[in-house]
Order: structure tokens, then sequence, then C-alpha cells
């Protein structure tokens, strides 16, 4: 029993990381429409700055705590940069923005190997996230993941508070809904675009502060991670946060459950076997946006 | 010629709790051009997409002897239902004569489709006669006026041979001689088919309507000739009376 | 062979000429054994480009049908290096397995390993393509599909090690159908076999592309939904075009293997999917030659650069991705077509509409 518990609890918790790493992406891509490849090079920058921040600020403590609104900051004016030279240019070209941002991708994380050096590199944690929570013999609880948890948690209630009450939220939902009506009320879409892009980049900024916690970093570390977060997304469904929400735990799940019974391959395969079985029911994922379009 | 024409049933489309087609009843006899009009939001495009298998509906929308609903949207133009869209959609980037030889040949075998075009099918080079395009034929279609793709269009549905036509705002964006034009394209065509026409241009339906359905918040709310809708005090309260 | 033009003829004798006349006589053994690499990689590229350029079906993981075909004949060199009933050399360093796993055996029959090469790949491509093109999964949702399947294959052969040779792959080949593969001669004559399997492949692409179903496709790329009113199923017209891109790049990879001696996850995860992508847009994803082209010029030059300098390749390629597809997405052949319109006067513009003639009726 205990151990379903603790593989419940681990799948929980690969959920949170899946779902911080594709918080972002249900904005820029849910939202938006726009497959930036890049997103995983955003995760990397976060995760970097904890590293550079380091440096100068020794507590791994405090860094921690500024290194969350920094990274934010530093991947989203990475994100509004992207989206100002290129993508901006590419709205009608889904398919070529994601080639374009995968050769971004490519350059960040050369330029990351030339600064950083092509080895990992470690950063500190703090004391307090490095113990761990003892409930039963068998069920320990690591401080981390729950802090991983928390931290996934707390970005999907402001990312959900920002959408649905303040007003740049309503307009990105407006700009979402009907681009055309949007720009003739008034709304400037462009703003509107390179702020989404801003909010989706800098929660890439926080997810690379997270996997700081887990496990060294480098410069590869985004190609790691962007394909699973684009899986949840697409199984989530297009323009809804809690589809991705619900796949993210689902999917972190279903990897710990398969894992624990088989190798890490083999959940591997089975998750990507299970999202096209999925896709075979709700072909345009969890939620849908139900248009007329002939799209 | 398909017996009945088309004939719907309580038809029925609910996008998220929200009724865009209420429970609507049609018959359209064959040889009969139909306009639908009604407001914005009335469900005159939703009708026609539920009836070509683009949205899923309840109730029934009859061909001939053949349920409609239910059916993928090839499956259905298989059987003889074709359609326009709002915005002219053809193949931009094929020739006019390809878009044509394309519609023509849904029942193609393998073997055919792996061989080159030899020779123009006698369909198609009738359909570029009738729709006025002969001279055009090895243009790109993107570069066509707006007008000569819609009536690419209507081509393609001559060459597709189908019994069931579904235009939706065909004279969107025409000029006035364009629009007569169509029309008498529109009388042609209607001869051995059955039309059903979705139009805002009220001119337009007085010269071409043999018929009209005015739709109202996806109901039927008048049907009959045009002197007969006109003269419906409904009609002139919600519609005409505006305009 | 009567569909081809002359101008096609010449075009396929000069490339006949060039392949099979000048470069093996122009080109060391290495540089030769180098140029059939390439040209396994352009096989890729002609596949990409029918389904991707043609028919829109960005496929990012065409290393999984590579590596399918590339596996296929790489087991089957292995069992045949062994001998008949031994295990082959990696699996007794290994020493995890007392036999052969059962799905090795078969391989050891060059009459079930050749074909094995082309259909396996086409049985994957069509059962994926069939679960999710009749479902309407397509444009982003699909190419992020195949990239996953791609990831998915690389981790799959890496952690099975025991059986699959792990990340090291199955390498170290004595010979290829009894001829000894460290022997000159026959490395040139796999470069022949490479070459003319190309020329091969450029033909059916070409023969698709220019037949109603090449039209076709072009169609269910621009409109699905319009294709679908005519009375289609595109999802069968998109799986056509899949399954033979998938077909290519399983021949593609079981001949890399003799040319190359090597076939790793390396090769065919999400990185190699994509690259394979990048010399298709160079040379233009919508024309015949210009994957093929541009596949052999950016292997060219990732060999040349790569060893030297390989930041500045790495920057280099990222640079090609971001400035060719987003500034010039019809590619070199683009440019070719465009000099190609000047050097010839204009066409006319479109005349002015005529009214459509309502005197005959179409009797279809």
């Amino acid at each position: 029993m205990t151990v379903i518990v603790s593989q419940l609890f681990t799948g929980v918790s690969i959920g949170a990381v899946l779902l911080l790493i594709a918080l972002g992406l249900s904005l820029t891509f849910g939202q938006m429409g726009v497959i930036n490849m890049a997103h995983g090079e955003f995760i990397m920058a976060g995760a970097y700055t904890v590293y550079v921040l380091q440096k100068v600020i020794t507590g791994a403590g405090w860094s921690l705590l500024v290194a969350l609104p920094l990274a934010f900051a530093v991947a989203g004016a990475m994100g509004v940069l992207l989206e100002f030279l290129l993508i901006r240019r590419l709205y009608a070209r889904p398919l070529d923005t994601l080639l374009v941002t995968w050769g971004v991708s490519l350059i960040l994380q050369q330029l990351a190997r030339d600064i950083f050096g092509a080895p990992n590199v470690q950063t500190r944690a703090p004391d307090a996230l490095t113990g761990n929570i003892k409930i039963t013999d068998d069920l320990v609880l690591s401080n981390n993941r729950l802090f991983i948890l928390a931290l996934a948690l707390l970005a999907v209630v402001a990312l959900t508070l920002v959408l649905r009450f303040s007003s740049l939220g309503r307009r990105i939902r407006a700009v979402v809904q009907n681009r055309d009506l949007a720009a003739v009320s008034g709304i400037p879409t462009g703003r509107v675009d390179r702020l989404t892009f801003l909010i989706g980049s800098g929660l890439a900024g926080v997810a690379g502060v997270a996997l700081t916690l887990l496990g060294p970093i480098g410069p590869t570390m985004g190609t790691n991670v962007i394909i699973d977060a684009f899986l949840v997304v697409v199984a989530g469904g297009i323009g809804h946060l809690k589809g991705s929400v619900i796949v993210a735990f689902a999917l972190g799940t279903l990897q710990s459950l398969v894992e624990y019974s088989t190798t890490v391959s083999v959940a591997k395969v089975g998750v990507f076997v299970a999202i096209v079985a999925f896709l075979q029911w709700r072909p345009q994922g969890l939620f849908t946006l139900r248009t007329r379009s002939l799209a | 010629m398909s017996g009945t024409g088309l004939v719907v049933r309580d038809l029925r489309v609910v996008f998220d709790g929200f009724a865009a087609v209420d429970g609507v009843d049609l018959e359209v006899a064959p040889g009969d051009i139909r306009f639908l009009i009604g407001p914005n939001g009335a469900g005159k495009t939703t009708l026609v997409d539920a009836v070509t298998g683009l949205v899923k509906a309840t109730g029934s929308a009859r061909f001939g002897d053949e349920e409609l609903l239910g059916r993928p949207v090839h499956r259905i133009a298989r059987m003889g239902v074709g359609r326009t869209f709002q915005t002219a959609t053809v193949f931009e980037e094929l020739t006019v004569l390809q878009n044509l030889d394309i519609a023509a040949g849904a029942g193609r075998g393998a073997l055919t489709l792996l061989r080159r075009r030899r020779s123009v099918p006698a369909a198609v080079s009738a359909a570029l006669e009738t729709i006025g395009l002969a001279a055009l034929r090895d243009l790109p279609a993107g570069s066509l006026a707006h007008g000569q793709k819609q009536w690419l269009e209507i081509g393609m549905l001559l060459v597709q041979d189908v019994k069931l036509l579904l235009l939706d705002e065909p004279v969107a964006g025409m000029s006035h001689d364009e629009r007569d034009a169509t029309g008498e394209l529109l009388r042609v065509v209607s001869a051995d088919r059955t039309v059903v026409v979705i139009e805002h241009d009220m001119d337009f339906m007085r010269n071409f309507a043999n018929t009209v359905t005015v739709l109202h918040a996806g109901k039927v709310l008048s049907q009959g000739t045009v002197a007969q809708v006109q003269a419906d005090p409904a009609v002139q309260q919600v519609y005409l009376g505006v305009g | 062979m009567r569909s081809l033009s002359w101008r096609a003829g010449a075009g396929f004798a000069v490339g006949a000429v060039l392949l099979f006349g000048v470069a093996p006589f122009a080109l060391s053994d290495f540089r030769l054994s180098l140029l059939a690499k390439y040209l396994c990689l352009a096989m890729v590229a002609v596949g990409i480009g029918l389904a991707w350029g043609r028919g829109g079906l960005l496929t990012l993981g065409q290393g999984v049908f590579f590596g399918l075909g590339g596996y296929a004949m790489a087991m089957h060199m292995k069992l045949a290096d062994a001998g008949p009933g031994e295990m082959p050399d990696f699996m007794q360093l290994y020493g995890q397995l007392d036999a052969l796993p059962w799905w090795w055996r078969p391989f050891a029959n060059p009459a079930f390993a050749l074909p094995a090469t082309v259909l396996l790949p086409m049985l994957v491509a069509f059962l994926l393509g069939s679960l999710v093109f009749r479902r309407r999964v397509r444009g982003a949702y699909f190419a992020i599909l195949s990239q996953a399947l791609a990831a998915a294959m690389a981790i799959l052969l890496i952690g099975q090690q025991g059986t699959t040779g792990g990340t090291n792959g199955l390498t170290d080949f004595q010979g290829f159908f009894g001829y000894d593969l460290d022997d000159p001669v026959n490395q040139r004559m796999v470069y022949f076999i490479v070459a003319g399997v190309l020329l091969l492949l450029l033909a059916i692409a070409r023969q698709l592309m220019r037949s109603r179903y090449g039209e076709l496709l072009v169609a269910v790329r621009d409109s699905e939904e319009r294709v679908r009113f005519l009375g289609y199923n595109p999802a069968n017209v998109k799986l056509v075009a899949y399954v033979t891109a998938a077909g290519m790049a399983g021949l593609a990879g079981a001949l890399f293997v003799p040319a190359v001696g090597i076939i790793n996850p390396a090769l065919i995860g999400i990185v190699p999917s994509i690259e394979f992508v990048i010399g298709v847009a160079v040379g233009g994803r919508a024309s015949l030659l210009g994957p093929v082209l541009g596949a052999v010029a950016v292997a060219w030059a990732k060999t040349t650069l790569s060893e030297e300098f390989p930041a500045a390749w790495t920057y280099l390629q990222g640079l090609l991705f971001v400035l060719v597809v987003a500034f010039l997405p019809g590619g070199l052949a683009s440019v070719v077509r465009l000099l190609r319109r000047r050097r010839r006067p204009p066409p006319d513009p479109a005349p002015v509409s005529p009214a459509p003639v309502v005197a005959q009726e179409v009797t279809a």
C-alpha cells in the first residue's frame, strides 16, 4: 500500500515538474498557437540564472528567492526579444515557426556552452529543501519536491487569476478568441502578443529555477524536457489551462507507475503510446475551444 | 434527378449549450433555387455545416433516399452534396484546370491517380466554358479575381456532378454585372439539381430566388415565395423592416 | 518511362554521369565513401520533400524510419558476420543473454531482412499515420507527435543495451553479403548501389509529384477541408506520402549501414531527425532536386566545419534554420526559379474577367 502511495507521490512530483515546464507553453502554444522550440532554452536560462546568482549571493536560500523573479525577468526578456525579432513575422506559418525557433534553440545552447562550458554544473540548494518529511518508515517525501509542487500550484493559481481577472488577461483571451475583432475593438494585439510571450517565457525561467533543485544543469537540459512539455499541452487541449494541469499530473503518475513496474525507457514509450491512444479519443486534446472556423 | 430533393426534419445543432440551429424543418424540391436568409447568427451557415457533415447535429437531413447526418464529410460529398464557403476556397497554388480536375476525380482509382493527366476530361472542359474561365485554365487559381474564384468553386461543384448545391454567400463582394452572371449560372445549373443559397443581398434574392426560407435565432420564421415572405409581418419586423 | 519528358531525361542522364562517371574518378576512396554517406541522407530528404514540401506533413521523426531500416540491415549483417547459429559479438561481450532473442532470428535470413528494411518502416508509418490522420491530428500536433516518436525510439534503444547495443549501436561489420567491407573495391560497389538507389527514389518521387496524386497532395496541403468536401478522404492522401517517405528513409538507413559502418541511437533521435529537415529547407522543400542538393550541401558543410570548429558549425546550423526558413521559405530552388523567370518575359497578367458563358449546360 505504501509503495503505491509513494509511487503516487513520485508521480505527482513528476507531474508538478511537467506542469511547471508546460505552463509557459500552455500560454505561448496553447493560447497563441506558437510552437517555440527555444522554450527549453528559456528554462535553461532560468537555471543558469541561479548558477550566476550564487556567485554573487552566497546564501542558497536568498539566492533562490531572488532567482525566482530574476529568472522570470531574464527568460521573459528573451521571449519578448524572440517574439519581436522573429515570431511576429511568422504567425501565419506555425510549422515554420517550429523550425526557426529550433535554430534559435541551437544557437542559445551553443552560447551556453561557450559561456558556462559544456559540462553540467551543480547549484547549491537551501538547507531547508535538502531534507525529507517522514510520514511512515516507507513513505518519505522530499522537501525539494514538495517545494516544486507548491511552486507549480502557486504558478497555476497566479496565472489563472491574471488570465481571468486582470485587464491584460481579458485582452489576451480576446485576442485568442478573435484577433481581428480584438484589433478593431482597439486592443493593441501586437503588444498583447508580446506580453503573453513575456509571461509564458518568464514561467519557463521559473521552471528552470525549480529544475536546479533536482539535479545538475547543462546546455542541453532544455532539449530533454521540451518534448514532454509539448505533449502535455497537445493532450491538454489548446487554449485551456486546466487541460494542461490535469494531463501533467496524469502523465506524471502514469510514468511513475509504469517506471515502477518496468524501466524508465519503457515508461517513456508507454507515455507516448498513451498519448497517441488518447488523441484517438480526443483529437483536439482534453478540452477544446469550439469554433466554426474552417481550419 | 434524386426524387424528393432535400428534406430536413427537426434539425438541431448545439454549441456548448447554445442552440445555433433549433429544430428546423425544411424541404427543397429538385429544380428549386431556395434562398436561406436571416440576420447574422440566425443559423444559416450552421445549417449548411450540419447538412454537409462539418458539425454534429441531431434530427434528420435526407437527400433523395439517404440520411446525411452522422456520415463523414467525404462520404456525404460522394453522395452528390456539394458546397461553397463564404470566403472562396480554391487551391491557390494549383491551376484552374488542376482545381477542376481534382473536383472531377473523387471516384478515381489508385492507378489513375498515380499517372499524369494526359487529356482534359470532357466534364472539365465543359465546366471551363460554363464558368467562363477557359482562357485562364493554366493560371494558378490564387491569381484569379474574387468573382472568378467564386465561379471556379461553382465549376468545381459542376464537375463533381453534385445533385445538391449549397452555396454560402456566392455573390458577396461581386460587382453588379458579376452578380447577374452568377444568377444566370444558378438558373442553368438548377435545371436538374437542387440549389440552396445563403445570401444577404436582397436584390439578388428578388431576382433569382424561386422560394425563400427565413431563419431567425435558429428557427424557421417564414417560408414561401419571395412575395409571400416579403409580405409576412413577422419577417418585416425582425429582418426586412430594419433595412 | 514514357512519362519522362526529354528535359527530365536529360537531367537524370547528367545526374547519372556525375554520380557514376565523374565522382568515382575525381574523388579519393575516402571522399567517395563520404559522398555515399551524404547520398544516403539525401534519400531521406527526397521523402521529406514529398511529405513536407508537397503534403505539408512536417515529419520530425524520420530518424525512426531511418533507424528501423538501418537496424534491420545491421542485425542481418551482424548475424551474417557471426555465422549460422552464433550470437553477434556484442551480445557475447555483454554476456547478458544465453540465446539470440526471438525477434533477432528472422533477420538472419536475407530474404526477410532485405524487404524488412523498407517494409518495416512503412508498416510503422502506416499504423501511426492511419491513427493520427484519421483523427485529423495535423500541423503542429503531428510534428510534435512525430518528434516524440523519435525521442521514444532512441530512449528505447539505449535502454535495451543487451539486445540493441545501447548507446554504441551496432558497428564493426566485416562483410556485406559475403563481400569484405574493408576492401576499397567493395566500398566502391556500395557507393554505386547507393547512387543507383538515389536515382531510383528520385524517379519515384518525380512520378508521384507530377501525377494526379501529386496535385491532390498539394490540394490537401493547402486546404484539407475543401478536399474533403470534394469527396476525398484526405487521411488516405497523406498516408500515401507519409508511408512513401518512411520507406525511403528506411532504405536510406539500410544503405547507410554498409556505407558508413554504424547505426546507433545518436543517428535517429530528435536532433538528427530535425537535421534531416534543414537540408530540405535549404534546398527548397517543394522542389524535386532541392532537398537532395540541400541535404548533400548541409552534410558536407557539417563534416568540413564541425571537425575544426564545432562551435561555429552549431551557430551556422542554427542560423541556417532561422534565416532560410524565416526569410527564404522556398529555399535555394525559389532563387533559381526567380532567376529563370527574370530571363524570360513575364507572363500576361490575369485578363479582365469575362462573364461566365451560360449558353451550354455541363453534361458530366
